[in-house]
């Protein structure tokens, strides 16, 4: 009997209905991680449902396509198709949003940064305090559902706060991206309900992670050498 | 305006018929009461949904509404149209919450007060006549919520130019006469998560089958029928 496990390795190799799939990347800390500022039970929802969904259903929606095995920032400029949005570009930009949001944020984080980051926040904005007002206010504003983004402007080498509708984020307006918060209901209304300015200042007190965001400041820097 | 400002600048009338002080009153709303308590609606929607919808959201469409307008108001006076025109997003997100929740209220009833009884008379035929059924218009407003990216609303709208139903989505606020200045909304379902969240979590199509249970047709019919007889 000719041994068949050769046969169907190297046939599963050639197939080109192997998933290259988009992965559902767990957050960087327990999901009890962050409480008592963000529940465990929004996260178990908030994670284990929303974020999940946008993985499942936006690996639905490319298999077969020619977006299959792209990356998936690659994914996300191709849909956003200069604003005449692909219908998998929300799916697309809402997993890496909540990638880059959970990264944003750790336990015992909050309070102020330091270093280069604080210094370029107070050049950009006046102080730190005059950068969490716009930052919050942003958040607080934004219609219906999106996000806030402390950004890096690379052409006028500037900080800038900006605020994106739905699944809108700064990879495709040109900017780097350094630190988000989720203004979508579903990321504050089980500890929150209609309150997203309180919301909004448990996360400035209490969940940046500033470490993150200077490293991501960091290396959009690096880039922005590298092109030049 | 020019009557008052000579009335009150002959000191003719006091101040307590005209206002004489240096803005015109602006005509504010009020946040308009419920026609049922808040645990009505149950199990289709729960209490303390409909208490914090229509306490806090729709409140604050309200009192935001009204600080638009007498910062709008502020702006006509000095002849400012760039603050005019500012202000317009937030006119129109305020003020359509307040319409769109308003009709909402309206659009649902308490099983014992005919929540969820099936239209009858002329929106029936009409239901029937443009859609096949009442079950196929459920089905594709559903279908239409559910796949509604972010906040908004989906409606059952009369066309009152060609007397035509249809079905259409709008944005966050947005009311139904910004897809249409014909368009009468007839019906509409609050597709934001402060909608649903607290009792069906990430789950919209349940809230979207379960809200059918509590549908106050006979708001839709009396409507349609003011237009289309």
């Amino acid at each position: 009997m000719a041994s068949t496990q050769g046969f169907s390795l190297s046939a599963l190799s050639s197939n080109e209905n192997v998933a290259v799939k988009i992965e559902l990347k767990p957050p960087p800390y327990p999901l009890d991680a962050l409480e008592p500022h963000m529940s465990r039970k929004t996260l178990e929802f908030h994670w284990g449902k929303h974020h999940r969904s946008y993985v499942d259903n936006l690996n639905k929606q490319i298999v077969g396509t020619e977006l299959h095995g792209k990356t998936l920032e690659a994914i996300i400029v191709d849909t956003y198709n200069k604003g005449d949005l692909h219908p998998s570009f929300n799916n697309a930009a809402q997993v890496w949003n909540h990638d880059f949001f959970w990264e944003s944020m750790k336990p015992g984080g909050g309070g102020v940064p330091n270093g280069e980051l604080l210094e370029l926040i107070k050049r950009d904005f006046g102080s730190f305090e005059e950068f969490e007002k716009e930052f919050k206010t942003a958040a607080a504003t934004q219609f219906g559902s999106g996000w806030a983004w402390l950004v890096y402007k690379a052409q006028d080498n500037k900080l800038l706060v900006i605020k994106t509708p739905n699944a809108v984020n700064p990879l495709v307006l040109d900017y780097y991206p350094l630190l988000t918060v989720d203004v979508w209901e579903h990321a504050y209304y089980l500890d929150f309900q209609n309150r997203r300015p309180d919301y909004l200042s448990v996360f400035m007190e209490n969940l940046v992670s500033w470490e993150a965001v200077s490293s991501r400041l960091q290396l959009a820097k690096k880039a922005q050498a590298a092109q030049n | 305006m020019a009557l008052r400002r000579i009335l009150c600048n002959s000191k003719i009338l006091t101040s307590a018929n005209f206002n004489c002080g240096n803005s015109r009153s602006v005509q504010t709303l009020s946040l308009p009461d419920l026609p049922y308590d808040y645990g009505a609606l149950e199990p289709a929607i729960s209490g303390e949904i409909m208490r914090l919808h229509h306490q806090k959201h729709h409140q604050a469409y309200v009192t935001n509404y009204n600080k638009a307008l007498e910062q709008l108001d502020s702006a006509i006076s000095k002849a400012d149209a760039s603050a005019v025109v500012k202000l317009q997003s937030t006119i129109k997100f305020n003020g359509g919450g307040h319409i769109n929740h308003s009709i909402f209220w309206k659009n649902l009833a308490p099983v014992n007060e005919g929540g969820g009884d099936p239209p009858k008379g002329s929106l029936s035929n009409a239901i029937e006549k443009q859609f096949g059924s009442l079950e196929v218009l459920v089905q594709k407003i559903n279908s239409e919520g559910a796949a509604l990216q972010g906040s908004g609303w989906v409606w059952l709208a009369l066309d009152k130019e060609f007397k035509r139903l249809l079905v259409e989505t709008t944005a966050n606020q947005d009311p139904i006469v910004t897809k249409g200045s014909a368009l009468l909304p007839l019906l509409g379902v609050d597709v934001w998560e402060h909608a649903y969240y607290l009792q069906y979590k990430n789950v919209k199509p349940d809230y979207l089958k379960n809200i059918w249970k509590v549908m106050n047709w006979n708001y839709a019919t009396q409507v349609y029928e003011k237009e289309c007889i």
